[in-house]
């Protein structure tokens, strides 16, 4: 544009109020990554929400009353919900004390970081498999069990329940910890010493400062826990037993689409699944908004 | 903190000991046992070998799964990182209209079970005729690989004070000077750590990378999937020595990566500042 | 695209009518302004009064929502902030913080393709201008706040740019560090005589620097004027509360004449200067340091302050020509030590808050009489 060449007025002017409320051409950035999510995972999801109403055969929710009708199917929200909330309760829990006292600065932080870190990577997979060895019956956990006289016998802890927990705790509770000493490095240190100056010993500081500036992060640290831990898949095949125990409900939803090939009874199974988990987060998120999130000080 | 341990101290480092020995079990297990030439009710092997790798290698083909692996998640990082970083910088820049609903968009993927939208995804794929190649693997791991990049970037974006873009037109820069001068050289080090946390993520993912994949498409996690649950055709001493293979290029990832990100980025986008 | 003023010397910038809207609220409006080459202006307001969003429009950095900017007679505010070739200081200093001093101050020349040898002469010019030709090398994060904004200083002016923009320049920097900067940047401005516009919200900083102040208030211009005109004559009780007239007083006008106004009620009588048409009530403002304590009374003792009161009467007396002086009456609040002077808070008997500066010792809870001359006394339509 040149000086003195004026623009038409009305283009302008339209194009100023649009400005000013913040649209302009900048706002074209967003456009490729808006066109992939919604084609890879908008379109998709809702494509299997029409197909999971288009059973083949009998009604409209054909699909979704066999899945509330029948129990081997019902319980698998059941069996889902028992491993994920515990693992990644249990994680949550156990990462507070673990972080509060390592919030600090202390030689060898970053290498012990950097090995919670490594389950992390290695994934669900090849946790499984450990585990299956080192737990197994005569895996060197039975060993060391029975060596010791703590049982008469192998303790059974591999194709059953507690082999799936396990491995959610292995994969999960890095990432917990990690995230909560995130969280917790972003309350000012400042605060605990002021209220140390009025008199507050270290519990009463973690119990009235420390703690209630830390729970909307641990609300977000459980959510997405248990985003992990509710998908759980490989590890249920493959320590648990994903017949009867551990038959959870992604192993179900795997099996209609892949293995009967009903897509629609599928899409409907992995509908029901995000609603359940999103019913859990909604409830967390929801109880979180009623607490105070504002600056905790520090960085953050 | 500082100063006598009192009882809490060793029922901390107690836990963290014995997961980290649970841990080394789980990865020493492995390691072990893909030496071995038999492995049953003893401490140790009776024997040592590294025979079962050779023939891991000739039998699950495994060359061509690690340059599948390869390819897939450098074009997912590539592709991510093209598509979320001009994203981040609008979100990170802008208030517009609708901005909360784009947003809650970019963070749902994250929040959602990838099995819950890979099979409806997956069908899609079917439908377009991409699922089982490798196109469509991309694609899949993409879902959640452009959010991450978005989720990572926005909050190092919005740290870089936008007077600094001010002042460089104010210097007579034009939009591709400010760019490719000022914008570019601050926004590598965000983009180098987003970009390896994607390759460690994509790399690792299961759920999609299986539901997606043909015979042709398998990445090395799905790969090590297969010969686990098909486990009984083959010596498990060949699937443990996969496995290593598996974990060694993980942890060569792993390593890598720390160089560029902190431990603590690996699951936030919180940045710790050095020296605090 | 070829400016007038490329070459770095202009005749004058014109504000007609500028104008800027956020949604409903005008942040400025209508502002009218000429700057004569090689003038130091000053923008001058409480923070949200609309200086900032003025110097960005002439920045280019915001698009205005009506008016013109033009200079020497060409209409620049449609050309884009790196068209118009101006230099701008910001507040947070906002260096490139990937490059050295060296670089930062060589950007604009380097956008500007000027030759290699010729950038390297006026970039070491320039950080010598600002002494800063040692730390050329160092990335701006390793120098002090100080340093920081000298290396801003440079990169701005180093272009020799027709204008240079200032926006609160000083206010991150400690008050001493303020003050040794202040003296820097108006020796630049001496030693080179770019145009300069400079927005602030420091009275003090704005007297000492500027050629010409612009006070402006919720987007609107209050008062253009040389330091002293604005700071002897305000034009309104808002330019006069920002020159430093901090206690005002609104009452009802009992009297007066063409030149003298009197206000009066609940025992309180104030005679001052007229300044504009006044309705029924009107307002007086008093500099804190206009008013001089001419009788303390601690607990029964009176004791009239030797010198400084008599003093102050009888150059009222004498300087006034409008009659004798206003005298208050009230009990000492709070004192604060400044020094060679006291700063004091008084309750007048009938209950209004005075700010006393004198160099008298008070003490709280003592009874003290106060004067001010008729003719330092302003009085505003409120």
């Amino acid at each position: 544009m040149t000086p003195g060449a004026p623009a038409g007025p009305a283009p302008v002017a339209m194009r100023h109020r649009l400005a000013e409320r913040g649209v302009d051409r900048m706002l074209l950035l967003l456009l490729p990554a808006a066109v992939f999510i919604t084609a890879l995972f908008l379109y998709p999801f809702l494509y299997g929400l029409q197909l999971s109403f288009q059973p083949q055969g009998g009604g409209v929710f054909e699909n979704y009353a066999r899945f509330f009708g029948d129990a081997y199917l019902r319980d698998t929200i059941a069996t889902t919900l028992w491993l994920g909330v515990p693992a990644a309760l249990l994680n949550v829990a156990v990462s507070v004390p673990l972080a509060y006292r390592m919030r600090g600065r202390f030689r060898g932080r970053r290498l012990l970081t950097t090995v919670l870190v490594v389950p992390i990577t290695l994934g669900t997979v090849l946790t499984a498999e450990g585990l299956l060895t080192f737990l197994g019956p005569t895996g060197w956990f039975n060993r060391v069990v029975v060596g010791l006289g703590l049982a008469d016998e192998p303790v059974r802890l591999t194709h059953n329940y507690w082999g799936v927990l396990f491995s959610l705790i292995i994969t999960g509770f890095p990432f917990a910890f990690l995230l909560t000493l995130s969280y917790l490095r972003g309350i000012d240190p400042t605060l605990e010493s002021a209220a140390a100056t009025l008199g507050a010993g270290w519990w009463q500081r973690f119990r009235h400062i420390t703690f209630p500036l830390l729970v909307p992060g641990l609300a977000i640290t459980f959510c997405l826990s248990f985003v992990l831990a509710f998908s759980v898949f490989p590890s249920a095949i493959l320590v648990g037993e994903p017949s009867g125990e551990t038959r959870v409900i992604s192993i179900a939803a795997y099996h209609a689409a892949f293995e009967q090939y009903d897509y629609s009874m599928g899409s409907a199974i992995a509908m029901i699944m995000g609603v359940v988990e999103l019913v859990v987060i909604g409830l967390v998120l929801g109880w979180r908004a009623t607490l105070y999130r504002g600056s905790s000080g520090g960085r953050g | 903190m500082r100063g006598a341990p009192r009882p809490g101290a060793w029922l901390v480092w107690g836990t963290v000991a014995f997961f980290l020995i649970f841990l080394a079990g789980v990865v020493g297990s492995v390691v072990v046992n893909s030496f071995a030439v038999n492995w049953f009710d003893t401490w140790l092997p009776g024997g040592w070998t590294t025979r079962w790798y050779g023939a891991s290698w000739a039998d699950f083909d495994l060359p061509s799964v690690l340059a599948v692996t390869f390819q897939v998640a450098v074009l997912v990082v590539a592709v991510s990182l093209l598509a979320g970083v001009p994203a981040a910088y609008a979100l990170a820049r802008r208030d517009f209209p609708g901005k909360r609903a784009l947003t809650l968009l970019f963070l749902l993927p994250i929040m959602i079970p990838p099995v819950t939208y890979g099979i409806p995804l997956a069908t899609v794929l079917y439908k377009f005729h991409l699922a089982g190649t490798m196109t469509g693997v991309v694609l899949a791991n993409l879902v959640p690989s452009i959010p991450f990049v978005i989720l990572v970037m926005t909050p190092f974006i919005e740290q870089i004070d936008p007077k600094v873009e001010a002042a460089a037109r104010m210097c007579g820069a034009t939009t591709r000077a400010v760019l490719t001068r000022i914008l570019a050289p601050l926004l590598v080090p965000g983009m180098l750590a987003a970009g390896i946390l994607v390759l460690v993520r994509t790399v690792g993912m299961f759920e999609l990378t299986f539901l997606t994949a043909g015979p042709d498409s398998e990445t090395l996690v799905v790969a090590l999937y297969y010969s686990v649950s098909a486990a009984g055709i083959r010596a498990q001493q060949q699937v443990d020595a996969m496995a290593v293979v598996y974990t060694m290029s993980m942890l060569v990832l792993l390593v890598v990566a720390l160089r560029f990100v902190n431990p603590t980025q690996l699951v936030t986008q919180i940045k710790e500042t050095p020296g605090d | 695209m070829s400016l007038p003023a490329a070459s770095g010397r202009i005749s004058e910038l014109r504000l007609e009518g500028v104008s800027r809207s956020y949604g409903a609220r005008r942040a400025l409006d209508g502002l009218d302004m000429t700057i004569k080459g090689g003038e130091f202006v000053a923008l001058l307001g409480p923070s949200g009064c609309g200086k900032s969003t003025a110097l960005n429009c002439v920045a280019g950095l915001l698009p205005l929502t009506e008016g013109r900017i033009l200079l020497d007679g060409t209409r620049i505010d449609t050309l884009p902030p790196e068209k118009r070739g101006f230099g701008m200081v910001f507040q947070n200093y906002a260096l490139f913080p990937h490059m050295s001093v060296r670089a930062n101050v060589a950007f604009g020349l380097r956008m500007r393709r000027t030759p290699a040898a010729e950038r390297r002469e006026r970039v070491a010019e320039a950080l010598r201008l600002v002494q800063l030709g040692e730390y050329a090398d160092r990335l701006p994060g390793r120098l002090s706040g100080g340093q920081q904004q000298r290396v801003a200083i440079a990169r701005a002016i180093v272009l020799e740019p027709p204008l240079v923009l200032m926006d609160e320049p000083l206010s991150n920097l400690d008050a001493a560090l303020r003050l040794e900067m202040r003296t820097e940047i108006r020796r630049i401005h001496q030693t080179l005589g770019l145009t300069t516009i400079y927005v602030t919200h420091d009275q003090e900083e704005a007297l000492s620097l500027a050629d010409r102040l612009v006070v402006l208030r919720d987007g609107v211009l209050q008062q253009a004027g040389t330091p002293e005109e604005v700071y002897t004559e305000p034009a309104n009780r808002f330019v006069a509360a920002f020159m430093g007239y901090r206690n005002a007083f609104e009452l009802p006008v009992v009297g007066g004449d063409s030149r003298t106004v009197r206000l009066a009620a609940d025992g309180l009588a104030l005679t001052g200067v007229r300044r504009g048409e006044l309705p029924g009530t009107a307002v007086a403002c008093v500099r804190p340091e206009d008013l001089t304590v001419t009788e303390t009374v601690t607990e029964t003792v009176t004791e009239t302050v030797a010198g400084t009161g008599t003093v102050a009467g009888t150059v009222a007396g004498a300087g006034g020509g409008v009659a004798g002086a206003n005298t208050l009456s009230g009990t000492v609040e709070v004192v604060e030590y400044h020094g060679r002077e006291s700063a004091a808070q008084v309750r007048t008997d009938g209950g209004h808050p005075l700010s006393v500066k004198t160099p008298a010792r008070l003490a709280p809870g003592e009874r003290v009489t106060l004067s001010v001359p008729p003719e330092r006394v302003l009085v505003f339509a409120p």
